[in-house]
């Protein structure tokens, strides 16, 4: 820190210094927001006045009269029959599996009294490794959809299925009868046994064809793959074995084919520890901000169309070093590219290229470039597969083609929804009454697919279904229903079965299924429903399969075809040019994704991870274009830009994107998804609106996510306000928040980058914060400065630490945290488990534009500028270093501060301190002073502006019964006028202690955790008892304060947290020093 | 309607393992034991029995412990009422059937398969006892018989259904209070009528007296009226009542309820379960030691035993019906904490080792559950700061005993342990 000159700031807002933010930033909550009038209109200054305070009294008066007539009598209902397995109050687990086309997750479910309250991930797995993302933990709140469809439907009308299946069964039968061709289209299917029941299906009907495509496609991966191996797949990546790594615009650690496990893998090579001072280098390449480039050591914006003549650049100079032929494309220049090419060879082996293009000639390319390094058997595999993207583009374009032709007389849409999410669904859903059989199975009629359709069956939520899956060759996944149907739907398997006049229920199919090809991979279980019940148990089952196995998810295998590389090259040369021009990204989202999910208020609360966003989509831009065309973005406002797209136009709010490649623009996947006449998807999806760009990705051979030519974005003249919450909560220019050294200093120094306040000023010359009390803390609190301490006491956190206690005393517990900035993606798992565990409310598009979002965690984002003689806000010179700023992810909740500034301050003492370390809010004492959230340096304290259940105001899952569904029975939901904020999930830590009690021991260590310790996919928060000398929190913690690198935020004003942090090590070469 | 069915099919099949364990019980008892132990057979109707006081009250005894499940003397519980049994059977024929009832009625005699036709169920096999000690309770049920005492037979008074629980007659109440109220307007319009058109027609005639005119043209002056000590009276009366009922009404609110003791929907007597008959508390709310929740029975849970006791009690008809409706007993919930406080039964039963009788008073003498402690915060931190903390043996608390014990010479209270903090019972 010290000789470093660094600024972080969170938003262009920020470093412009916009006059909104300095006049915001002192305050928790911004003055004279409108309460009467929350939802922003405010060109009338809305005044409560006297007549308004007698009509409330007025009101409360009645109601209260009212309320008095009768005594409530609650009643205690017991079961008729209480199921064996429920007890009431205690919570059952059960291990199943999330898919969503080709993602995939192992997970553990939490049912109470029999419905499923929160996902957690299941460490049994070697895919996922118990981490989850923010998609997998919200996607519990789709069970508890009330617009879910609630039965099946013929052209709208809900009916029952015996009658659509007698119709659909006799129109396949006639359809077949004719030779007329069936088509069941769908996303990846993971689930052997699901393949093999449309294989039963094709049998009783031959002329169906099983078409797959990915609304988010890498076709060209699988493709490449074929030509080069003979295998249609996506090889296995591992990023743990990856000393460099280079990535192409494959956003691995967000959203690129299974950002769960390369997170985990990525992550295992990037920690360093006491015992491994190494960690692997990333190089980004790529023209939106991602969250893999914003993981990334070096990051080189480029424009789209660079991409191509980018790898092919990196093709040469690797080729170069291997003694291979080079290919004749445009040279280019770009940043870092020729050192990338670099340490690549120098790894060797160790090093992988990815891209997440998917243009086939340079995914072949970077085939090429994988095996020269050695790459293959090593950081990737082609023989161990990964099944999660087994999307044809070809073949579903052929299948739209078919369709305009009138060659298809049935389609069934096996969940999936094309006509939203395929570049050609127009097309598609105008020619669509060609086809007389129309099927589909999404969980709601009025979608853009199923509204086309005839017949809507719906499937039900994979939480209530039966299902397996095997992503990875030999990775077996078994999910199994946690609740009973809310609604009559049924599963599609079984639709699919009972169509093809099969009577086995899918149990049975799938266990047979089981048995006959998975059983007999292992020998440990002589019997099946030994081997069965351990599955089904453990969720997973996983072996390392021989030659001789062929998945269901394997296409045949085809003999390999010579690289034409001077074909490649040509059509590299032809198809990317550099042009000045201004170009469009399409990129998928963390939260939303496809946007199959965009009904989900989880989903659209939490921010995106780099720009913030909530709640509906926008078009970000560099800044470099903002200055040329006057774009601005202030507190909250943004200008809007008329975008055209070839002859298409429509407005958006505009965003300044730092670090996004110059003249490009950039949209989001997943939204758009807003009410018709004929299409409904949900209230919540219609809220967030925004517009769907599927139909701006276009389509070759592959589907191309970009657009090089044609794109032109003007001011619309209008402004709208963004629901962003980055530059909310902000410290104030404290900028010891981030502690971050390079990884050489730190192999030097392992305090490398660490901050350390001095006070001054008093006699004894400068002195520790820490030793500065108002308290007499000559005694450490544990022996009273009196007697010897008891063995014990020695083991105490505080003892061991040497910290004077300030009279904190604690003999039992000492919660505490850890969170290593290192290993942090900031993926925002820990976000979405935290709102599902602790029941926090959502609050919707308009009241996080009031900046009243009610995350008891989140993650601050902070871009760094570096340089020389940036002593202030100079907003010139960081121009220079804005255009590809360094990105840190700090996530941050209530540091549970052991000489907490918000305990002392509140009048009412609603927040006091436990005798376990931890910092209690007690929301029925508190009176809504909002004294403790002022007083609070890190903002971490939420507010409760408004009732948020059972209000029309706020219509998400908490104003209906069966959205409630899904709150915690442990936690309360808080009503208005209280502050709330992160507990350290005490709900969780009494739970464990009462269990430990109960059976006579202390806590094992991991057996309490918070919930955004058991979301996070890389391990970087660690949670646990720090009195516990052998707990992995107190172990890491006894090491790294001890060492230095771990750091308190804001140690000099000694509010002694109990959350620690790492710092921060970047794997980036230290510039020599200018003389 | 599936679910109906499968709980029938579950009740019969629970009944069936009953009967088929006490037929398995029998055949573990019959062997090697052939015949009764050749007490002499004394003839006449009454000659076995002993009119002696020691022999009488170890036949109290006996029945308490044996037969009351099933048997009472004047009524008929289970099994038949047995006053004047001994008059009806021959002794040595009842020391036989009591010892082994269903070998009796599978060898035919013909009173005892009438009985089983009756009750249609197999009294347990009483091999266990000495023909003397059959004897002795036969020489009690003689005793109760001539001289019935009159305490403890609490099975006599909720017999046949004489405590039905009365119909709601609340709609009634409301169409009582609702006509006299339409009467009282009625009435009162009638006389309004009757006062104005009195008015108009004395204000027609000419000549009237003084005290008339001032009648006639007496003006309601509201100001007198609304600061006349009546008016003032009824709205501060009106004002009291309502300010209590919104006090009382908020106290319950917050668990404050002393006392409450609402009608259930099956008069369910804990007096009768807990107290005489000494079930453990447990045995039903069977989850108190395991979760937060002690478990309200359901049904399932009084089929455990009622499945062949007193089946035709009204009362077990009325669960009978619940459990063919598939409808849960919407039992009205007497203890009730506000949401915002947390209470973990197992904590306190499981690990404190405390007696449910601590909060819920003296369950045993209940007929109808009232909530005995006041249930406010107040009260358990008061019951915090006074009890220690039940850490022997439990290894949880072995190092805090160790430190407390350090630096006190006070046992350790639960205040000490954090007891008395905010978030052990609010979040």
């Amino acid at each position: 820190m010290s000789d470093t000159k660094k600024f972080y700031w969170k938003g262009i807002e920020e470093l412009t210094n916009d006059i909104e933010v300095v006049k915001y930033a002192d305050k928790e909550f911004p003055e004279h927001l409108p309460i009467k009038d929350s939802f922003g209109d405010n060109s009338e200054e809305v005044k409560s006045n006297r007549r308004d305070f007698l009509k409330l009294m007025g009101f409360s008066v009645a109601a209260v009269s009212l309320a008095a007539c009768d005594t409530p009598v609650k009643h205690a209902i017991p079961y008729v029959v209480k199921p064996e397995e429920i007890t009431p109050g205690i919570p059952n687990y059960y291990a199943s599996t999330y898919t969503e086309g080709g993602d995939y997750c192992s997970i553990l479910v939490k049912t109470r009294e029999g419905r499923p309250i929160f996902i957690e991930g299941n460490t049994y797995s070697g895919v996922t490794f118990g981490g989850t993302s923010a998609r997998v933990n919200a996607s519990i709140m789709s069970l508890y959809d009330i617009e879910r469809a609630k039965n099946p439907s013929i052209n709208g009308k809900e009916s029952d299925w015996t009658k659509v299946d007698k119709e659909i069964s006799d129109k396949l039968a006639s359809i077949a009868q004719s030779g007329g061709q069936i088509r069941i289209v769908s996303n990846t299917i993971l689930s052997p046994s699901t393949k093999k029941v449309i294989a039963d299906f094709i049998a009783k009907y031959p002329t169906t064809v099983h078409v797959t495509y990915d609304p988010i496609s890498s076709s060209a991966i699988a493709q490449s793959n074929k030509t080069k191996f003979g295998k249609t797949v996506i090889p296995s990546y591992k990023f743990d074995k990856a000393n460099v790594i280079a990535s192409f615009g494959a956003d691995f650690l967000g959203t690129w084919i299974s950002p769960i496990e390369y997170a985990r893998q990525f992550a295992q090579n990037r920690k360093v520890n006491k015992d491994k001072k190494q960690m692997s280098r990333l190089f980004a390449f790529e023209s939106i901000m991602s969250l893999t480039g914003a993981n990334a050591d070096y990051r080189s914006p480029i424009k789209p169309s660079q991409e191509g003549l980018a790898v092919a650049k990196l093709y040469n100079l690797i080729a170069g070093k291997a003694g291979k032929p080079t290919i004749n494309t445009a040279d280019i220049k770009i940043p870092y590219l020729e050192k990338c090419a670099e340490e690549l060879w120098a790894s060797k082996e160790k090093a992988l290229v990815v891209s997440g293009s998917n243009d086939l000639e340079l995914q072949q390319l970077v085939n090429e470039i994988n095996e020269m390094l050695g790459g293959y058997g090593n950081t990737l595999d082609i023989n161990a597969p990964s099944y999660q993207r087994q999307g044809d583009d070809a073949k579903m374009a052929s299948f739209i083609k078919d369709v305009e032709a009138g060659n298809i007389k049935g389609a069934i849409f096996y969940n999936c929804n094309p006509v939203y999410d395929h570049p050609q669904g127009a097309n598609l859903g105008k020619n669509l009454n060609k086809v007389e059989l129309r099927v589909s199975t999404v969980d709601r009629a009025k979608s853009e697919t199923s509204s086309l359709c005839t017949y809507n069956c719906p499937d039900s939520h994979f939480l209530e279904s039966w299902n397996d899956a095997e992503p990875k060759k030999g990775f077996f996944s078994l999910g199994q229903p946690t609740i009973m149907t809310i609604f009559n739907t049924r599963q599609v398997q079984q639709s699919l079965l009972t169509w093809a006049g099969i009577t086995t229920d899918y149990l049975t199919y799938i266990r047979d299924f089981w048995k006959n090809n998975i059983f007999g991979l292992q020998s440990k279980e002589s019997e099946f429903e030994l081997f069965w019940k351990r599955c089904l148990h453990n969720g997973v089952f996983e072996t390392a399969v021989g030659d001789a196995y062929k998945s269901m998810n394997e296409t045949a295998t085809e003999a390999p075809t010579t690289i034409d590389l001077n074909a490649i090259a040509s059509e590299i040369s032809a198809e990317y040019k550099n042009t000045s021009g201004i170009e469009l990204v399409i990129y998928p989202k963390i939260l939303i994704g496809t946007g199959i999910e965009a009904n989900n208020p989880y989903i659209h609360d939490t921010p995106d991870p780099i720009s913030k966003m909530c709640w509906g989509n926008y078009v970000s831009i560099p800044l470099s274009m903002a200055n040329e065309m006057g774009f601005v973005n202030k507190e909250n406002k943004a200008n809007t830009a008329t975008v055209k797209i070839g002859n298409q136009e429509f407005n958006l709010p505009v965003f300044i994107q730092p670090g996004q490649a110059p003249k490009t623009i950039a949209i989001a996947l997943g939204y758009g998804r807003v009410n018709t006449d004929k299409v409904t998807v949900g209230k919540v999806a219609n809220e967030a609106g925004g517009i769907n760009m599927y139909s701006f990705a276009t389509l070759s051979n592959t589907v191309r996510y970009a657009q090089f030519t044609g794109v032109s974005i003007a001011d619309s003249g209008d402004w709208e306000r963004l629901a962003t919450t980055q530059t909310h909560s902000t410290f104030m220019g404290r900028e010891t928040i981030i502690q971050e050294a390079s990884l050489a200093q730190y192999q030097k120094d392992e305090q490398a980058g660490r901050f350390f306040p001095h006070i001054s000023g008093s006699i004894k010359g400068k002195r520790k914060p820490t030793d500065v009390s108002i308290w007499d803390i000559s005694s450490d609190g544990y022996s009273e400065g009196k007697e010897p301490k008891t063995e014990y006491e020695k083991t105490l956190w505080n003892a061991r630490r040497g910290i004077k206690a300030d009279i904190h005393k604690y003999t039992n517990h000492h919660w505490g945290m850890s969170i290593d900035l290192n290993s942090c993606i900031g993926c925002g798992a820990c976000i979405t488990a935290c709102h599902i565990e602790n029941n926090v409310a959502v609050v919707g598009k308009k009241e996080i534009i009031n900046r009243r979002e009610m995350h008891w965690i989140r993650i601050d984002r902070y871009y760094t500028s570096e340089g020389d003689g940036l002593e202030e806000r100079d907003f010139e010179k960081l121009a220079q270093v804005v255009e590809n700023p360094k990105v840190v992810f700090q996530p941050m909740m209530c540091q549970h501060c052991n000489n907490a500034p918000c305990e002392t301050v509140c009048p009412v003492a609603a927040t006091t301190h436990s005798s376990e370390g931890v910092n209690q809010m007690t929301y029925n004492r508190c009176i809504g002073t909002k004294y403790c959230a002022n007083n609070c340096p890190y903002k971490v304290r939420r507010f409760n502006w408004f009732k948020y259940y059972n209000n029309n105001e706020f219509d998400y899952n908490q104003n209906n019964d069966l959205g409630k569904m899904v709150l915690n029975p442990d936690v309360t939901v808080r009503s208005r006028g209280v502050m709330e904020k992160c507990s350290l999930c005490v709900q969780r830590i009494q739970a464990g202690k009462l269990k430990a009690k109960s059976e006579g021991r202390r806590p094992k260590d991991g057996e309490i955790t918070t919930a955004c310790a058991s979301a996070c996919p890389t391990e970087a928060i660690v949670f646990g008892d720090l009195n516990d000398v052998g707990a992995k929190v107190s172990v890491l913690l006894d090491y790294e304060v001890e060492k230095g690198r771990a750091y308190n935020v804001l140690d000099e004003i000694n509010t002694r947290p109990n959350v620690w942090y790492l710092t921060k090590i970047r794997n980036i070469d230290d510039e020599k020093k200018k003389a | 309607m599936s679910k109906s069915i499968s709980t029938r099919i579950l009740s019969f099949l629970f009944s069936f393992l009953l009967l088929g364990a006490l037929a398995f019980a029998q055949d573990n008892t019959q062997q090697g034991d052939g015949a009764t132990d050749g007490t002499a057979q004394t003839g006449g109707a009454t000659g076995g029995l002993s009119t002696d006081a020691a022999v009488i009250s170890k036949g109290e005894e006996l029945f308490n412990a044996n037969c009351k499940q099933c048997h009472a003397v004047q009524t008929k519980v289970v099994g038949p009422a047995l006053a004047k049994v001994y008059d009806r059977r021959e002794i040595p024929w009842l020391i036989n059937f009591i010892k082994y009832p269903q070998r009796t009625i599978e060898s035919g005699d013909e009173y005892a398969v009438a009985l089983y036709k009756q009750y249609n169920q197999y009294m347990p096999n009483h091999d266990f006892l000495k023909d003397d000690e059959v004897v002795a309770i036969l020489s009690w049920v003689k005793k109760e018989t001539d001289s019935p005492t009159k305490t403890k037979d609490v099975t006599t008074t909720t017999e046949d259904g004489q405590n039905l629980p009365k119909e709601s007659n609340s709609g009634l109440l409301v169409a009582i209070v609702a006509g006299l109220a339409t009467l009282l307007i009625v009435v009162l319009a009638v006389l309004a009528m009757l006062g104005s058109v009195l008015t108009k027609y004395l204000a027609k005639e000419k000549a009237l007296s003084e005290a008339d005119k001032v009648i006639l043209n007496q003006k309601i002056e509201w100001g007198k009226i609304l600061t006349s000590r009546g008016f003032v009276g009824i709205v501060t009366f009106v004002f009291i009542a309502l300010v209590l009922k919104v006090a009382t009404e908020s106290l319950i609110t917050i668990g404050v309820q002393q006392g409450y003791a609402p009608d259930q929907p099956i008069p369910f007597s804990h007096k009768l379960h807990a107290g005489q008959y000494e079930i453990d508390c447990k045995f039903c709310h069977n989850t108190v030691e395991k979760s937060k929740h002690a478990s309200i029975p359901g049904p399932y849970v009084c089929m455990n035993c009622h499945n062949a006791i007193k089946t035709t009690s009204p009362y077990m008809q009325q669960i009978f019906e619940y459990v063919e409706k598939d409808e849960p007993i919407k039992w009205v919930r007497v203890h009730n904490l506000p949401d915002l406080a947390y209470f973990n039964h197992a904590q306190h039963v499981k690990v404190a080792g405390l007696d449910c009788t601590n909060c819920h008073g003296n369950i045993k003498e209940m007929e109808v559950v009232q909530q005995v402690s006041l249930l406010t915060m107040g009260w358990c931190i008061d019951c915090h700061r006074k009890t220690e903390v039940n850490a022997k043996g439990n290894a949880y608390y072995d190092n805090i005993l160790e430190v407390h014990s350090k630096y006190s010479k006070q046992p350790m209270k639960v205040e000490n342990i954090g007891g008395l903090e905010c978030s052990k019972c609010h979040y």
